[in-house]
């Protein structure tokens, strides 16, 4: 039988070809977040506008976190961790070098003008600063697994957490930002207080964009052979290593690819909300997300995005009980356990149900 | 530890000897080992547990395309031996040298690179994943792309995945399971359970083929069939074959040279007929042998398929 890199050569697709399968979902990616924010955004009205940011940074950050709980199996409870970093790295970045740059506070420029470049430029500083970090805890995670390694995840989350309140106050006046370099400020977080006046650069465009590019990242991996090897990882790590997945390896990118998205998620939160609190984002973010990916499917990207959907919409037309949410959402936990504990996807996608192809082939047989 | 057996003479495969001479010279000439066309060369191997020695002093020479077994009693060391070749366990002492490339102390991923594969006699398959797709991620181990091809798509990226499918479909041809393709893999009846992980360890690409127990629970007729495919894999995809197993007919029947361990230590080596024969696998298998041997754990004789290079002598 021929061997796999004997086949390669003849099965390279055209250049044309490539280019399409390379790129065209990014663009694809690029054109319905634009529809998002100019279509469906005005169209819904305010309240469902917020509700629609919500459902892109909770797509952001449980489609990250799936990628290590999911794919990996490797059960993290910090990821909320990876998502402060981001936060407040962005919002360090657009605040401080906001008015150091422009010399004022809040949202600077038009669309795509300098200020919403300083504030893409932050997501990405803040998605890699939360990447180094995914280092950090993926180290540990390569000797703990289970319980064992929840217990690290859930401190690391803590410790950024407490790291972030021991900083200095954050100083609001342009002049009191303009007298300290961008290094000293790195220590005025705010501490256990707000850092607040964060300019509102997210919009719905920015979400999206970010959104739907990590579902191409995450359909991509998914279907490829390093997903497949994180899959494996889960499923069985004897066996994965003896087919020659370096478990080690594909543990840390988890971690690493996952924190990265984290932080990504986190600095377009802190330019949605306007106002960061470390207390705010410990532990019980870590479970927000946790749940969604549970509940959604360990694994499957739709699985995730409809998780996402769910418990951000829930809550809000839940309003009047918003006392008992945390009730509802363990009640919704336990429910979902019990009667299906691969959440609502599995590891399946909508594309592999059975309703899905149903559809497909009433759509076709109503064309032919 | 028990004399060597020497090989019968006609074997039809020309490693015989050698498995001999590693037994009982220590010449252990690694370097002129690497030229003489073996895929795998162990050399005095040992791994204790605290004070039990699982393994001691385990050598064995595989010539390139060869087909061994590795016999004992149960809790004799078999799959042990498979976890120190395959780096699951780390040898206290020995070697083990893999197509002219030590390899003991390497990572299993490595190892599996290097070409050594192996199943698993507690099945051990990606469960929730499909069948092909099992194949698939030990496919992987084949290509070059990194996360950022995959993540964008590059052209050699796209080629290899479709190379995987294509090479995984085949596989699943060769081991007739191809009508299980997008089941998952749990949901398998054991005989197909036992040939997808033939098949995953194929995937590998493998210079040298380690199954543990690939027979075990398989009914006379599924036996047959496995007999037949793990004899076909040699010529198809140049694998040498180490073979654990406990159905002596089997064994006696495809193996060219046969290696018997009992508490860890070889007790024998030799072609299946030789083997057979010998006082102290019969004493390892049955006791001392002064009663009457039970007739069901007699070996029976290869009736069925007169095999060309079977020992001279009487069956």
């Amino acid at each position: 039988m021929k061997s796999l890199q004997e086949r390669v050569l003849a099965l390279r697709p055209s250049v044309a070809e490539s280019v399409g399968r390379s790129a065209l979902p990014f663009v694809a990616a690029i054109v319905l977040a634009y529809l998002v924010d100019a279509v469906l955004g005005p169209a819904v009205g305010a309240t469902w506008r917020k509700i629609l940011l919500d459902i892109g940074i909770a797509i952001l950050l449980a489609g990250s976190l799936n990628i290590v709980n999911g794919y990996a199996g490797q059960f993290s409870l910090g990821h909320a961790g990876f998502m402060l970093a981001g936060g407040y790295t962005a919002a360090w970045l657009t605040f401080y070098g906001g008015i150091h740059l422009f010399g004022v506070k809040g949202a600077y420029g038009g669309f795509l003008g300098s200020g919403q470049l300083l504030f893409l430029a932050s997501c990405l500083f803040g998605g890699v600063v939360a990447a180094v970090l995914g280092v950090v805890v993926g180290l540990p995670s390569l000797r703990l697994r289970g319980d064992y390694l929840a217990i690290v995840t859930l401190g690391f989350g803590e410790i950024v957490s407490r790291l972030v309140q021991i900083t200095a106050r954050q100083p609001t006046s342009v002049e009191d930002v303009k007298r300290q370099s961008m290094l000293e400020l790195a220590n005025n977080l705010g501490g256990s207080e707000n850092f607040s006046q964060i300019p509102s650069y997210t919009t719905l465009f920015f979400v999206y964009v970010f959104a739907f590019t990590l579902i191409v990242f995450a359909y991509r991996l998914k279907y490829s052979s390093k997903g497949r090897g994180l899959l494996a990882v889960r499923e069985n790590e004897i066996a994965a290593e003896a087919m020659g997945v370096d478990t080690t390896r594909a543990k840390v990118v988890a971690f690493v690819f996952s924190a990265f998205w984290g932080g990504v998620g986190g600095a377009l939160y802190a330019h949605q909300i306007g106002t960061l609190n470390p207390a705010e984002l410990s532990f019980q973010k870590s479970i927000d997300f946790v749940l969604i990916v549970v509940i959604g499917g360990m694994g499957s990207i739709t699985g995730v995005v409809l998780g996402a959907a769910i418990l951000v919409i829930l809550p809000e037309l839940a309003r009047e009980f918003a006392d008992y949410r945390m009730i509802a959402y363990a009640l919704a936990l336990i429910v979902v356990m019990i009667l299906r504990p691969q959440g609502i996807m599995g590891v399946k996608e909508l594309w592999d149900t059975g309703l899905w192809r149903k559809l497909v082939h009433r759509v076709k047989g109503g064309k032919s | 530890m028990t004399e060597p057996v020497a090989p019968a003479s006609g074997q039809a495969v020309p490693a015989g000897p050698i498995g001999e001479a590693a037994l009982a010279g220590k010449t252990g000439e690694a370097a002129s080992a690497e030229k003489s066309g073996l895929a795998l060369d162990v050399q005095q191997l040992s791994l204790a547990f605290g004070g039990l020695k699982a393994v001691s002093d385990f050598s064995l020479k595989l010539p390139a395309g060869g087909l061994y077994g590795l016999i004992g009693p149960n809790g004799a060391g078999k799959t042990t031996v498979f976890n120190l070749l395959t780096g699951v366990y780390r040898p206290d002492t020995g070697q083990v040298v893999l197509c002219g490339e030590r390899i003991d102390g390497k990572k299993p991923s490595y190892i599996a690179r290097a070409g050594m594969a192996r199943t698993f006699q507690n099945i051990r398959l990606f469960g929730e994943l499909s069948v092909i797709d099992n194949i698939r991620t030990a496919a992987g181990v084949r290509t070059r792309s990194g996360l950022f091809r995959t993540l964008f798509r590059t052209p050699l990226h796209v080629a290899e995945e479709r190379a995987i499918t294509e090479r995984s479909l085949e596989l699943l041809d060769v081991l007739k399971i191809s009508h299980r393709q997008d089941e998952q893999s749990k949901s398998l009846p054991y005989g197909d359970q036992r040939r997808l992980e033939i098949a995953r360890a194929l995937a590998t690409e493998p210079r040298v083929l380690l199954l543990d127990e690939p027979v075990a629970g398989m009914n006379t007729l599924e036996k047959r069939e496995m007999r037949g495919l793990i004899q076909s894999l040699r010529e198809q995809f140049g694998v040498a074959i180490l073979l654990i197993e406990h159905d002596m007919g089997l064994v006696m029947e495809i193996c060219e040279q046969i290696t018997v361990i009992d508490h860890g230590v070889t007790i024998a080596r030799g072609a299946p007929k030789a083997v057979q024969d010998d006082p102290a696998v019969i004493e390892a298998y049955l006791g001392v042998p002064d009663e009457a041997v039970d007739p069901a754990e007699q070996v029976p004789p290869p009736e069925t398929a007169p095999r060309t290079d079977a020992p001279p002598g009487e069956a």
